[in-house]
């Protein structure tokens, strides 16, 4: 599914990843830890397709369309409300149905309730629940999910991890976190990246 | 309805949404125009020619472009949702569009107010001169929305904005004064169309590359 070699990038002189080897097989669950600044979101925005490398190749074998990626922002409107965020993302990735979808996505991490509230009213554990919702909503093959707990409280932790269990061969996942403990023996590879 | 112009129609609406319930830009436009025809008017003397009346009327709503344009961006550079729009599997010109429709409704908004006013202290408004100032708003939304995209990635955005796009800005202010006051008014609205045209080609193809790296 993915493929480096040599993967290196830069930000002005700021040389963030360097030299980096990789492959992911469709399936698995790459697990990336490391310290602040050893370039675990500038890797999840390279896979992502959201940043090009510097130097080296990486080849992520699926189209953008099949991606799911959280990063840092919930990448969501705060004027809109999680319903009409959803409804664009939905229209945009062309998902039949995808009212229903939406709502079983509510429902599921507790945010049905909210769904008619502005969005920059919601709390910011409440805010990366609908980033994550937003992940799933097309059912994406690949999953970039950087920092997923973030904000998030045991119930919504709780939430994530049986998301993360769910026993689906199709679905690669690339996670990135500070609290490898948290996602227990779910990994199927683990990625250790030092600070350049 | 094709898929292209359901994404451009969801992201124009989406736009309007955000307008209705911030209403951060088109209130402020709304004010800045009246606000600079009422200064332009007593700025002037009584007798001043009909060239410089249509001047200030063009000079005032490229100002109150420029205001709209600074924000368009605003909402997707705060959260970086232009991020979550660039990884769907939408054409990124689908982005431009959409945006661009919105901004043309905003000016369209302030021009609805603003060409009374002009009425009301300047000379009358003439079919010519609404032309004109449709075919302007098209130009104007085509390439601000573009150089707005482009200002969004740099941290003098509010600066770099108005150095980009003012040079670009200039065969409009031609275009529409001419189309004003010129006896011929054809070929000046002809020339602006022309003008619209050439650059919605050219933003609704270089925006991609703009927004990605």
């Amino acid at each position: 599914m993915i493929h480096a070699r040599g993967l290196a990038r830069r930000f002005g002189e700021k040389r963030v990843l360097a030299g980096l080897d990789l492959d992911v097989a469709a399936g698995e669950f790459l697990l990336v830890t490391g310290p602040n600044g050893s370039g675990k979101t500038t890797l999840l925005r390279l896979m992502a397709g959201l940043i090009v490398p510097t130097a080296g190749e990486l080849t992520v074998a699926t189209d953008r369309a099949r991606i799911g990626f959280l990063g840092h922002a919930p990448l969501v409107y705060r004027e809109l409300t999680p319903l009409e965020n959803l409804d664009l993302y939905g229209r945009l990735y062309r998902i039949a149905e995808h009212r229903e979808r939406i709502g079983m996505l509510l429902e599921r991490f507790g945010l049905w309730e909210a769904r008619r509230e502005q969005t920059g009213a919601l709390s910011r554990g409440m805010l990366q629940r609908l980033a994550i919702c937003r992940t799933l909503l097309h059912e994406p093959d690949l999953l970039l999910w950087d920092e997923p707990f973030s904000a998030l409280d045991a119930a919504g932790a709780n939430l994530l991890l049986d998301e993360l269990s769910r026993r689906d061969t199709r679905r690669t996942v690339v996670l990135a976190s500070h609290q490898p403990e948290r996602i227990g023996d779910r990994p199927t590879s683990r990625l250790s990246l030092a600070a350049v | 309805m094709s898929g292209y112009l359901l994404d451009v129609a969801a992201l124009a609406r989406k736009d309007l949404l955000i307008e209705l319930r911030s209403r951060d830009t088109v209130p402020a436009m709304l004010i800045f125009v009246v606000g600079a025809l009422v200064v332009f008017h007593f700025a002037l003397a009584e007798d001043s020619s009909r060239l410089a009346a249509a001047g200030m009327l063009w000079i005032a709503l490229l100002f109150t472009a420029l205001l709209a344009l600074v924000r368009a961006f605003v909402a997707e550079r705060d959260e970086a949702v232009i991020d979550g729009l660039l990884l769907a599997p939408c054409d990124r010109s689908a982005i431009w569009l959409g945006k661009t429709l919105s901004v043309f409704a905003f000016l369209a908004l302030a021009e609805a107010v603003a060409l009374p006013a002009f009425a009301l202290f300047y000379d009358p408004v003439t079919w010519e001169l609404i032309a004109g100032v449709a075919l302007a708003n098209a130009g104007i939304a085509s390439v601000g929305t573009l150089l707005g995209a482009m200002a969004a990635a740099a941290r003098a955005r509010e600066l770099l904005l108005p150095l980009l796009f003012m040079p670009l800005a200039i065969p409009i202010v031609i275009g529409g004064v001419g189309a004003t006051l010129a006896e011929d008014p054809g070929r000046y609205l002809g020339f602006l169309g022309l003008y619209d045209l050439i650059f919605a080609i050219l933003s609704w193809a270089s925006f991609e590359y703009v927004v990605t790296e």
